[in-house]
């Protein structure tokens, strides 16, 4: 039998359908962000493990809570007492899965890849934080909420990770069957902007 | 809204919190010892105080982490400062 070449589907944004109607709204700029790899880490905060895991992935992980530390090309974001989502955009999901959870495994920890579990929407301009505080109760003023912080919370009736990169540049991570719910929320409340 | 205060991300909307009831409800040493009654007022009774009551939250919607907390149920008011436990 001859050899077929395999068929891939492209990959395509889970919000694809609907980027037309966020590049619409003009207040607040609403970009797709290109799919990362990430992993879910479970470790020990107080043993040497973190440490382990910071020199795989090449930067420090975050010490204290709802907060996220730069890496070389992602971001290590403290998820819980005992927990990390680190990203790669640079790394294939299964390498980045499989070096965090060979340092994490020497320490008691794990690491799950979780790349497919979030997508993730990027909004800049001045209006940003008001759009997103008029679906979020949190407290999302650049005092409070400054570059260096992140946040598991609730837009709308969805749970979603804040990240403030900037006073005027966030990102949002959303679990991808509901991000077409945020879009569609965002869209709406931009109307009063 | 009422703020729930998550030892682990500080003060959050009563939403992101789902209850777990009684606090410290110990598990039986010896579950098959236990006569049908006995085994019935394990699982389905607990206190119910008028006033400070410690009982078990998880933060559903941020952290996904489970914590005690004392609140008077007659306020609703938090009265102490809660603990992470696992
Ligand atoms: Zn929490």
């Amino acid at each position: 039998m001859a050899d077929l070449p395999v068929p891939t589907l492209p990959w395509a944004h889970p919000l694809e359908s609907r980027r037309a109607r966020l590049e619409d709204v003009s207040a607040v700029r609403q970009e797709l962000s290109a799919p990362v790899a990430a992993v879910d880490l479970r470790l020990d905060p107080a043993g040497a493990g973190p440490a382990a895991v910071a020199a795989v992935v090449g930067g420090p992980l975050p010490e204290r809570p709802d907060t996220w530390t730069a890496l070389p090309a992602g971001l290590a974001l403290r998820l819980g007492p005992d927990e990390w989502l680190l990203t790669s955009s640079r790394a294939r999901p299964e390498d980045w899965e499989f070096g965090v959870d060979e340092a994490a495994l020497a320490h008691g920890g794990s690491a799950v890849d979780v790349s497919a579990q979030r997508t993730s929407l990027r909004l800049r301009g001045q209006r940003a934080r008001d759009l997103l505080a008029s679906c979020c109760a949190l407290d999302l003023r650049p005092a409070s909420f400054p570059r260096g912080r992140c946040a598991q919370t609730l837009l709308g009736q969805s749970a979603v990770l804040l990240v403030a990169h900037d006073t005027d540049d966030l990102q949002l991570f959303v679990r991808t069957s509901f991000a077409g719910y945020v879009a569609d929320l965002l869209v709406d409340a931009a109307h009063d902007f | 809204m009422q703020l729930i205060s998550c030892p682990w991300c500080g003060p959050r909307e009563e939403v992101e919190f789902s209850y777990g009831g009684q606090a410290a409800v110990a598990y039986p040493e010896h579950p098959a010892a236990l006569t049908d009654e006995q085994w019935a007022r394990f699982v389905f009774f607990r206190d119910n105080p008028k006033g400070p009551f410690a009982e078990r939250w998880v933060h559903a919607a941020g952290c996904r982490r489970w914590f005690t907390a004392v609140r008077d149920t007659r306020t609703h008011r938090f009265v102490s400062p809660s603990e992470v436990t696992s």
